[in-house]
């Protein structure tokens, strides 16, 4: 019996070995697959600091500059319109993220509560929308953008996200889990349709405008296609598009380079930092709603 | 009974008024900004089109024939699936494999989930000047990386064979982090007690993967491959910042929707550039209607 028991523990002692010696390389896995994804922002923040020499130094290879020079910082700020870059991608985010919620709330209240004669049809569009690859609709944007003398303008960046099929569909689905009673209660209470909406329903669903939210203003900050078209005016490109001019003009001086790349996305990465849980559960909530 | 029609009318005109104002921006929006645009774009697809969109000459089907006998085309197409196949498996394969160490008590866990979702924040355009920058051939860092295992230097982002590959590389490694994030709710929404049923019964890690994880997680995973397809399907951020026309590997890495871009902006023919996004319009149906029929055999909706 006292062997029995020995083996046990020993036993024991060998699953528990096994399962730390699992969690380590667990730790290894996630930690390299870390490293993977931090390592270009790390490279990228390095490599602006050094000079062209050390970046292109390869016997000894250079990992960290000699010195923290500001001068490629100041050189691309001053070639380059960055507060109008700025204020351009900041203005175009705004805009489409406030209409885009007014907006897509006010159709996805109608589609998830209301009943109405061409529910069903006007629905259909929402959804056609969503499955057509959205390279469909630019060049006819742009002539129609064009036709109205509105290119170079903030306007002109808003202009394909004045509305949001993605987020009337999104929205719809988080009015639609709600309890009946709530209209049933405010209709008694004495308020109409559009104060049930905006006082009853909507805060109801801030979750779900957070994640839009999120979704929109990514989208809008990442998009490169359309600016690049529309706003062909150094003045009134956004970050991305003006990054693609700069690649093409200092072609091989990755310093400068790098240091463009910098500028041109530490303010969305520092929101992320402020705001990682509302973005990375804003995101995943949105995941099973759709 | 005319009575009876006002009666109920009143209060439901009261509704109906309602939900037609609020659709109203929407769908006129809808209309003007899409709906209108498709039946353009397709109508455009039959015309032979000068500068700026001018001088419309009607030339039928002609746009479609010179498409068909364009071999840049259909290397486009080839291109743009090959990304997709490279990129799809391996970024699902890998969120899932990273979701489900996640989704258990570890330390640092949150930390991971961060870490792994900058990459989504980060603008393509940035991401792959510094990618095309560590790509670089002569002072990059794969390459001395590599150089120290004695592997000798690639042409990354110039060889034809190679580039593809690379670009796959980037879209995997922006892709990753987000299709996680989505997997992880998904398997959270198990319920706890059917891995300790299993447990119970003797189940191994791996076998509780195989027969509870994988298959009460297909609706998530679905909706996960579902987007990353008609995503990768629609690349050219990443190929438009690091293959310019003159690069020896532009041939093989042009996607459909960079040829598009070139076609319709670059070179003004708009005419064939609707039709290049028509042909994409009706691959990515095809591939839209295949996910879904073959989506009964596999997903589990419980």
């Amino acid at each position: 019996m006292g062997e029995r028991f020995v083996g046990k523990k020993k036993g024991r002692e060998a699953m528990k070995l096994r399962k730390r010696l699992s969690g380590v390389l667990i730790h290894l896995f996630l930690l390299s697959g870390a490293c993977t994804m931090i390592l270009p922002f790390v490279w990228m923040v390095l490599t602006s600091f050094k000079t062209v020499a050390e970046s292109t130094s390869m016997n000894p290879f250079v990992f960290f500059p000699s010195e923290w020079k500001w001068e490629h910082y100041v050189t691309v700020w001053k070639q380059n319109h960055f507060l109008r870059l700025y204020w351009n991608t900041f203005a175009m985010m705004a805009i489409r993220v406030f209409l885009g919620l007014l907006f897509s709330a006010m159709a996805a209240y109608a589609f998830a509560r209301l009943n109405f004669p061409g529910k069903n049809f006007f629905f259909g569009i929402v959804l056609f929308q969503m499955m057509v690859p959205t390279q469909i609709f630019i060049i006819p944007q742009y002539l129609m953008v064009d036709a109205i003398q509105m290119r170079n303008t903030i306007f002109a960046l808003v202009f394909p996200g004045l509305v949001s099929a993605f987020g009337t569909f999104l929205l719809r689905q988080f009015f639609m889990v709600l309890p009946k009673e709530l209209e049933e209660a405010a209709k008694l209470d004495g308020c109409n349709i559009g104060q049930t909406f905006l006082y009853v329903m909507l805060p109801l669903v801030r979750s779900g405008l957070v994640a839009l939210g999120i979704f929109t203003a990514l989208f809008a900050f990442k998009d490169l296609m359309w600016p690049l078209i529309v706003n062909t005016s150094a003045d009134a490109a956004t970050l991305s598009s003006a990054l693609a001019k700069i690649q093409s003009a200092y072609s091989v001086h990755y310093p400068e380079l790098m240091t463009a790349a910098v500028l041109a996305i530490w303010p969305m990465m520092l929101v992320f930092f402020l705001f990682q849980r509302q973005f990375v559960e804003g995101i995943s909530t949105s995941g099973g709603k759709l | 009974m005319a009575k009876a029609v006002n009666k109920v009318s009143k209060r439901t005109w009261n509704e109906w008024i309602w939900a037609w104002f609020l659709i109203a921006p929407t769908i006129i929006g809808l209309i003007v900004l899409n709906i209108i645009p498709i039946i353009r774009t397709a109508h455009m697809s039959l015309f032979k089109s000068g500068d700026f969109g001018r001088n419309h000459i009607f030339v039928g089907l002609d746009n479609y024939v010179r498409m068909v006998n364009d071999p840049q085309v259909w290397q486009a197409v080839v291109n743009t699936l090959v990304y997709t196949f490279l990129v799809v498996p391996v970024s699902i394969a890998l969120a899932m494999l990273i979701a489900v160490l996640l989704n258990r008590p570890l330390k640092g866990r949150s930390i991971y989930r961060t870490i792994y979702f900058i990459p989504m924040i980060a603008a393509p355009a940035a991401v792959t000047m510094v990618w095309r920058w560590l790509y670089n051939s002569n002072f990059g860092l794969i390459n001395y990386l590599l150089s120290l295992v004695g592997i000798p230097p690639v042409n990354w982002t110039t060889d034809p064979r190679i580039a593809i590959v690379s670009i796959a590389i980037i879209g995997i490694w922006s892709i990753v982090g987000y299709n996680m994030v989505l997997l992880l709710a998904g398997l959270q929404e198990i319920p706890r007690d059917y891995y300790e049923a299993s447990e119970i019964d003797g189940a191994g890690k791996v076998r509780q993967f195989f027969t509870i994880t994988l298959p009460l997680v297909t609706p998530t995973l679905f909706f996960v491959m579902v987007t990353t397809i008609i995503q990768s399907m629609q690349v050219f951020d990443v190929i438009y910042m690091m293959i310019d026309i003159t690069n020896p590997a532009y041939e093989k890495t042009v996607s459909l929707v960079y040829l598009f871009y070139n076609n319709s902006f670059k070179y003004s023919d708009k005419g064939y550039g609707s039709a290049i996004v028509m042909l994409l319009l009706a691959i990515i149906m095809v591939l839209t209607v295949i996910q879904i029929k073959v989506q009964k055999r596999w997903v589990n909706y419980g």
